[in-house]
């Protein structure tokens, strides 16, 4: 299959970069007592209005923790320790989702902010159809909608994900597993949400298929212009359909930047190790080079920088002190931030 | 409908396949059972009466084992089980016909009550997994550890201690006499609640930890953290997509436990002399009445393939994957 049509779409970047989702300082732990494991630290981050913000890192990194712990959807013993989310809907007062009513929060959940989960094959319950699955989340949102409105409505989510309305009566079993993400894509739409969470929603799949599903994520995000949180270990993937990425390691975010720039020109050795031990599918060849170690222990986290001990250009400091994530000095002009030493902050960002 | 017939064969070959071992087992016991009845008379009996007696039994004709078998197969197809020494001269249906009832409706209104209660409380502490809830586990578990036999004297002492507030032995007082009336049902009632109590108390814990134990797993699937986020009420999310996946291997248990309770419980029944089909079974046991041990176990064979069976045609309708496509 050819791959010459690039998956870049028109730069959103002129859109107003106002915030739908401002998360500041979240921390999650596993664990309550003394044993605790810290999986996200002090991560603060912005998706804006429209945008597509890539979230990359290791397995272990932190970034499905992020999202579920933004979410309010930590399995037990996950516990948020600090932080806030500040949700800013189009019209109305921002508000923090941490601390929702639990009634809120349900009319919160898939009517603002809806999820693709990262197992195709399990995000559907077996023993109900799919018409069942579509149909109870509009009813939870709005219950006076007669049940002919809610199928119809169903068939047209099915006939936007690409999938023949005559499935809607069909158990998951019956589907393929590209058809039943497609089903979970269609279903996170349901409600028209301004923000979609992607946990690794093409993992499960073949390439071929993965290609088909970011296209229509594409496609669909610019007729309806919902912001997407995309998390991936695949940095080559983000590369090519975000505005932004967000690079994790060990529970915190090390680099954020506007996708092309990082491409080009990434600071953290992590992110530029990261981009490196992917073949790029167009352009010049190069050395790919992966990343020597394993991700760290979050039981015991390295002193200073988590990432020193696997670090090419680690130096003096890193082993003593934590770089804070901020804009380089000597890139004041780039809208990006960087935490390492070979670049230490000029400007304080907010 | 192809897999509902194709099951429905199975489970009739297997009834032709239980009804025939029924048959060859009894045949293979050395003696026979006229021999049995007369070492019962303690030789009050007349060689006329012998003879008599081994015709009535149908072993004077000397046929082959095989034209026995044809006999006995024409016998059942009428509902015909012989005749019972030890209740001599009833036959085995009658005896079978007075005994049933009272199984029927004691250990079968406990297995219900028992599987009903035990799934709901396992809903609920798999659900609200890590609460105080967890602390039913060890109880039940407890109380389904003790031997039962122990725990329906247990029972009855405590009663007759407290002064006979029921019943603690029989199915109904012995001067009433059986009949569909408010004083005999309340009667009978009042005789069944003890042993189950015992019963629901002994096994309650079973189905409550493996409905907990499932409720675990499927808590952690993928579609369960989905219906959260859909922000479902929480009784849509426990009762459409926890509870209702993680009742699926209790079905099967249960269409096991119900086929089973046609065989009663001997040790309920002999605790609380209950006139059950396991008080019986024992009795016949005892006195060596080989037609009613058979009619016995072809009754609790039988009972057990339909209720597998209806298991089967559950599971069918509560599992998708199940159905066979086409």
């Amino acid at each position: 299959m050819s791959m010459s049509k690039p998956l870049t779409m028109k730069p959103s970047r002129s859109i107003a970069a106002d915030a739908v989702l401002d998360i500041r300082g979240l921390c999650v732990d596993y664990g309550v007592d003394d044993n605790a494991v810290r999986a996200v630290r002090d991560v603060s981050l912005t998706l804006r209005r429209g945008e597509v913000l890539g979230l990359a890192g290791e397995s272990g990194s932190g970034k499905s923790t992020l999202a579920y712990g933004l979410a309010r959807l930590l399995p037990p013993p996950g516990v948020i320790s600090a932080g806030e989310v500040i949700y800013s809907p189009p019209d109305g007062e921002p508000v923090d989702v941490l601390t929702l009513a639990p009634l809120a929060l349900r009319a919160f959940r898939w009517a603002e902010t809806s999820i693709v989960f990262q197992g195709a094959m399990n995000s559907l319950n077996p023993v109900h159809k799919v018409s069942t699955q579509l149909i109870d989340v509009i009813a939870a949102h709005s219950p006076g909608m007669s049940r002919r409105a809610m199928l119809d409505r169903a068939r047209e989510l099915l006939t936007m994900v690409g999938i023949a309305p005559d499935r809607l009566h069909a158990y998951p079993h019956q589907l393929s597993g590209g058809m039943r993400q497609r089903v979970m894509i269609g279903m996170a739409l349901a409600l028209e949400p301004k923000i979609v969470i992607m946990d690794e929603p093409t993992t499960a799949l073949d390439v071929v298929m993965q290609r088909q599903i970011l296209r229509q994520i594409v496609e669909l995000r610019e007729r309806f212009g919902f912001s997407v949180l995309f998390i991936t270990h695949d940095l080559s993937l983000l590369v090519e359909f975000s505005d932004r990425i967000a690079i994790m390691y060990g529970g915190r975010i090390v680099e954020e930047a506007p996708a092309a720039l990082l491409y080009r020109d990434a600071l953290h050795p992590y992110s530029h190790g990261l981009l490196h031990s992917f073949p790029a599918l167009r352009g010049p060849r190069r050395e790919l080079a992966g990343i020597p170690g394993s991700p760290p222990d979050l039981q015991a986290m390295p002193s200073g920088c988590s990432f020193h001990p696997r670090c090419p250009r680690r130096f003096d400091p890193c082993a003593v002190d934590i770089p804070v994530l901020g804009s380089p000095a000597d890139r004041v002009r780039e809208a990006r931030t960087v935490a390492c030493w070979l670049h230490p902050a000029g400007g304080a960002i907010d | 409908m192809r897999f509902f017939l194709r099951r429905f064969a199975f489970y009739v070959f297997t009834a032709w396949a239980a009804i025939t071992i029924n048959f060859f087992i009894p045949r293979l016991i050395p003696g026979d059972p006229v021999s049995a009845l007369v070492a019962g008379m303690r030789g009050q009996i007349t060689s006329d009466q012998i003879q008599s007696l081994t015709v009535l039994f149908g072993l004077d004709k000397h046929e082959s084992v095989w034209m026995q078998y044809v006999d006995y197969l024409e016998q059942l197809s009428h509902g015909d089980l012989g005749i019972s020494f030890g209740n001599f001269p009833l036959p085995v249906t009658s005896v079978l016909a007075s005994a049933l009832p009272w199984t029927l409706l004691l250990i079968g209104v406990t297995t219900i009550i028992s599987f009903a209660i035990g799934t709901l409380l396992g809903i609920v502490v798999g659900w609200r997994r890590g609460s105080w809830l967890d602390g039913l586990l060890p109880v039940t578990t407890f109380l389904s550890s003790i031997p039962y036999f122990w725990l329906g004297l247990i029972a009855v002492s405590v009663v007759t201690y407290a002064g006979y507030f029921l019943p603690i032995s029989g199915g109904y007082d012995p001067g009433l006499v059986p009949s569909w009336n408010l004083e005999f049902i309340g009667n009978a009632i009042e005789h069944g609640l003890l042993p189950a109590i015992t019963i629901v108390v002994a096994s309650v814990g079973g189905w409550l930890l493996s409905m907990r134990n499932m409720m675990v797993t499927v808590t952690a699937e993928d579609y369960v953290t989905v219906a959260h986020a859909k922000g479902l009420s929480e009784r849509r999310v426990v009762m459409g997509y926890a509870a209702r996946n993680a009742l699926l291997p209790s079905v099967s248990g249960f269409g096991m436990a119900l086929g089973l309770v046609v065989g009663g419980t001997f040790l309920v029944e002999y605790v609380f002399s209950y006139p059950g089909i396991g008080l019986q079974m024992l009795q016949a046991i005892a006195r060596h009445d080989y037609p009613l041990i058979q009619g016995i176990f072809l009754v609790v064979t039988l009972a057990v393939l339909a209720a597998n069976f209806l298991a089967d045609i559950a599971y069918l309708a509560l599992d998708p994957r199940t159905r066979k496509e086409g």
